[in-house]
């Protein structure tokens, strides 16, 4: 059979229900087989599109996101997208066309190395060299996307490998012998973590999107619940433990809440687990939780000690560990009480800081509200996705995730344009979910052209403009940190977001009153198909609170 | 203090902080890597990326051909060696790391040396060769190329003593190392 059609069996194999791309010259032939291989292939109008609603799908399912394109500025399209992947390890697999093996090296039409220029960013990368390759190669691809600590792989397939005959075989092992990732935690260090726990007067847990990666939120909560343990999620790990609950302190981070970022700076035991101590978390690294010692947890041993040097390191899947952290940690009989003051002092931060906002007096619409609105309008049981800026912020802050999956937005990399893409492949993966995007009326043009993909596939996305006319992260720097010299953040009225979702077969609503905004979404919401929801919000809001940066916890401001 | 079996709890002042810690000295990393095109551009661009700075840097076969050894070495004062060998040990196509022990290692470089000597001067010359164990590989009227194997140190003083000579030219192949006795590298 053609080497692309065993390519098709090998996605058949891999459980692949979906797969987001383009096609070009180069993989014209991949294309052909798709025309009868019988998997589902959503058509997008921009390979960066492709890449983000894989990474939606697998953010949302769990499962591996497929993305495919062609050679040269299909592939470059690809490159934020597997960036993306990277930073936020979401499993994703890149399956690009190369030109024909004789025009490699020669600068042919629409040639671009993109092995070379994606090293840096994959997890690991293939160049087909023989199409005998490709069955085994493919299966590779999807057992590191997956396993260990996930991440996206390129497959680079020269468009004439892809069309030449081999004979097929199913592959049933993988075998690579450099890549055997560490997922059971040693036992020893497990317990000496459930002794430190048990004697800290002052715990804090922190956990992040490794929790979310192993789906291990169900061993979060019981250790949590083990005994008053605060606990803390960054923004990739919002939802790993339920929100609200009375144990929960908020996020944490630039964006966070006074309680859980105070926390942090008094604990005398810092518990992390799946989270790789980021800048947006541990503001200036020097005065970064100066009394705490580290008890780390991940499945990469290179995120430990990375960035601050851990006491107690735990090498393995947050699920494994957890699981049996809880039991080491319960067989200790912990005295409950010990952690009486603490709670005293995390209470006495939760009253007097609040999230709060200044609501208006009149008809206008608050950004945070609008957040609120949309919260009670799904019943907080949406599918939310995000770009990036003061929207997500709001986002993160005012919509209570009461499970892991439901939270999908671009952390690392802080990807404008991500979340109509992503939103799109989680609702492909979830249908029988609402899927809401809250968007900002900057980033949502970064990729508003997947709106017709939405439309022609039928795929029910809800986006909500949070539109203040402004590149409001921007602008709020340039406010705070640049004497408000606005330079080029203004983006106008334009364009006419209710029109431009009708160009693409969407139904646009305009929202500006404030008393009606939850029924308006509502309906909103309960409209078939895609919906473009322009919702007009103060110009200029700031999102508080702040660690400004490069600054340390306790230098909060708002 | 805090016996497995024991309900005895950690001391949280005992506990003191693992890795991300500076040696202060050479490391030489020894790394076994899969034989495929791209994977010295792998390790290299890891170190590029993590702005990790390599001093020298040796590729060579094996003893098996689906095998080659990658033999680098960076100081320890500048980069913690546990997060370098984290990071590589990340690449797919590295097989195996180790972090040779100076005591137990035998290091080794290949440095010719093209000096302007002629007349007198080249009896001084060939006296300091014999004492460092090099060979002259080749002579014309104005110069010599030396020849000489040996640790960096040994190098670098034979270079020290030759440049006021006139020291036209000089390459080094970078140190390759090997464990001493049974242990393997």
């Amino acid at each position: 059979m053609r080497a692309v059609d065993a390519l098709m069996e090998c996605l058949k194999a891999e459980g692949v229900e979906v797969v987001f791309g383009l096609p070009g010259g180069a993989n014209l032939p991949t294309y052909d087989a798709f025309y009868d291989a019988g998997i589902k292939h959503i058509l997008v109008r921009h390979e960066a599109g492709g890449g983000h609603a894989a990474e939606g799908y697998a953010k949302a399912t769990g499962k591996v996101g497929v993305a495919f394109g062609t050679s040269g500025p299909g592939a470059t399209n690809l490159i934020t997208a597997i960036c993306d992947a990277m930073m936020d390890s979401v499993p994703v697999v890149f399956i690009t066309g190369q030109v024909r093996t004789e025009l490699i090296g020669t600068d042919g039409f629409q040639e671009a190395d993109i092995l070379g220029m994606t090293l840096p960013i994959v997890k690991h990368s293939f160049m087909i060299q023989h199409p005998l390759e490709i069955p085994r190669t493919i299966h590779e691809a999807f057992h590191i996307a997956r396993t260990g600590r996930p991440g996206p792989v390129l497959v680079d397939i020269p468009q004439d490998l892809s069309r030449a005959d081999i004979p097929y075989e199913p592959v049933s092992d993988v075998h690579l012998p450099g890549y055997q990732p560490t997922t059971e935690g040693n036992q020893k260090q497990i317990r000496l973590a459930a002794k430190a726990m048990a004697n800290a007067r002052r715990p804090v847990i922190y956990a992040g999107g490794g929790v979310v990666n192993a789906n291990a939120a169900p061993e979060l909560r019981e250790l949590v619940l083990s005994d008053r343990f605060p606990i803390t999620c960054t923004l990739m790990g919002l939802g790993a433990f339920p929100a609200p609950h009375e144990q929960w302190l908020g996020m944490l981070g630039m964006h966070g809440t006074r309680a859980a970022n105070y926390a942090m700076d008094e604990a005398d035991l810092i518990v992390g687990i799946g989270v790789r101590f980021d800048d947006r978390v541990t503001g200036k690294l020097s005065e970064f939780a100066p009394r705490a010692k580290f008890i780390h947890i991940d499945v990469d041993p290179a995120e430990i000690s990375k960035n601050v040097p851990a006491h107690i390191p735990i090498v393995g899947d947050a699920k494994n560990v957890l699981g049996r952290l809880v039991t080491e940690y319960r067989a200790l009989s912990a005295d409950r009480a010990r952690l009486e003051d603490w709670w005293q002092r995390i209470e006495g931060w939760r009253q007097q800081y609040p999230l709060r906002y200044e609501d208006s007096s009149d008809s206008e619409i608050r950004p945070q509200f609008a957040v609120q609105a949309v919260y009670e309008a799904t019943g907080g049981e949406a599918i939310v996705t995000s770009d990036v800026g003061q929207h997500q912020m709001w986002t993160a802050q005012y919509y209570d995730f009461p499970e892991p999956r439901r939270w999908i937005n671009s952390g690392g990399l802080g990807t404008m344009g991500f979340g109509l893409p992503a939103a799109m492949g989680a609702a492909v993966g979830c249908p029988d979910r609402t899927v809401v995007c809250i968007a900002g009326d900057g980033s949502i043009q970064m990729n508003a052209q997947e709106l017709a993909t939405c439309s022609q596939n039928g795929i029910p996305v809800k986006v909500v403009i949070l539109n203040n006319g402004y590149l409001g992260m921007v602008r709020q720097w340039q406010e705070l940190f640049w004497d408000k010299r606005y330079s080029h953040v203004d983006m106008g009225s334009f364009p006419d977001f209710v029109k431009l979702a009708e160009a693409h077969g969407a139904t646009g609503v305009r929202l500006t009153d404030k008393t009606t905004l939850v029924d308006d979404l509502k309906a909103a919401l309960a409209t078939d198909g895609p919906v473009v929801v322009d919702v007009r919000v103060t110009a200029e809001e700031n999102v508080y609170p702040m660690i400004p940066a490069g600054q340390a916890a306790r230098d909060m401001v708002g | 203090m805090g016996e497995p079996g024991t309900k005895e709890l950690i001391s949280l002042d005992e506990l003191e902080a693992a890795g991300n810690l500076r040696t202060g000295r050479k490391h030489i990393l020894s790394i076994l890597v899969e034989n495929k095109p791209g994977v010295l551009t792998r390790v290299a661009g890891l170190f590029a990326r993590r702005a990790f700075n390599i001093d020298t840097l040796a590729v060579g076969p094996t003893d098996d051909p689906t095998i080659s050894r990658i033999t680098l070495t960076l100081d320890g004062a500048v980069h913690p060696i546990d997060q370098v060998t984290k990071q590589l040990h990340k690449l797919v196509n590295v097989l195996k790391i180790r972090d040779l022990e100076p005591e137990e290692t035998l290091a080794r470089e290949l440095a010719l040396f093209k000096l302007a000597v002629d007349g007198p001067q080249r009896t001084e010359v060939l006296q300091l060769c014999e004492i460092f164990g090099g060979r002259v590989v080749d002579v014309s009227k104005r110069s010599l190329v030396v020849e000489l194997t040996g640790s960096d140190d040994k190098i670098e003083a034979f270079e020290a003593l030759v440049r006021p000579f006139g020291l036209i030219e000089m390459t080094r192949t970078g140190e390759i190392a090997i464990a001493r006795g049974r242990a393997e590298t």
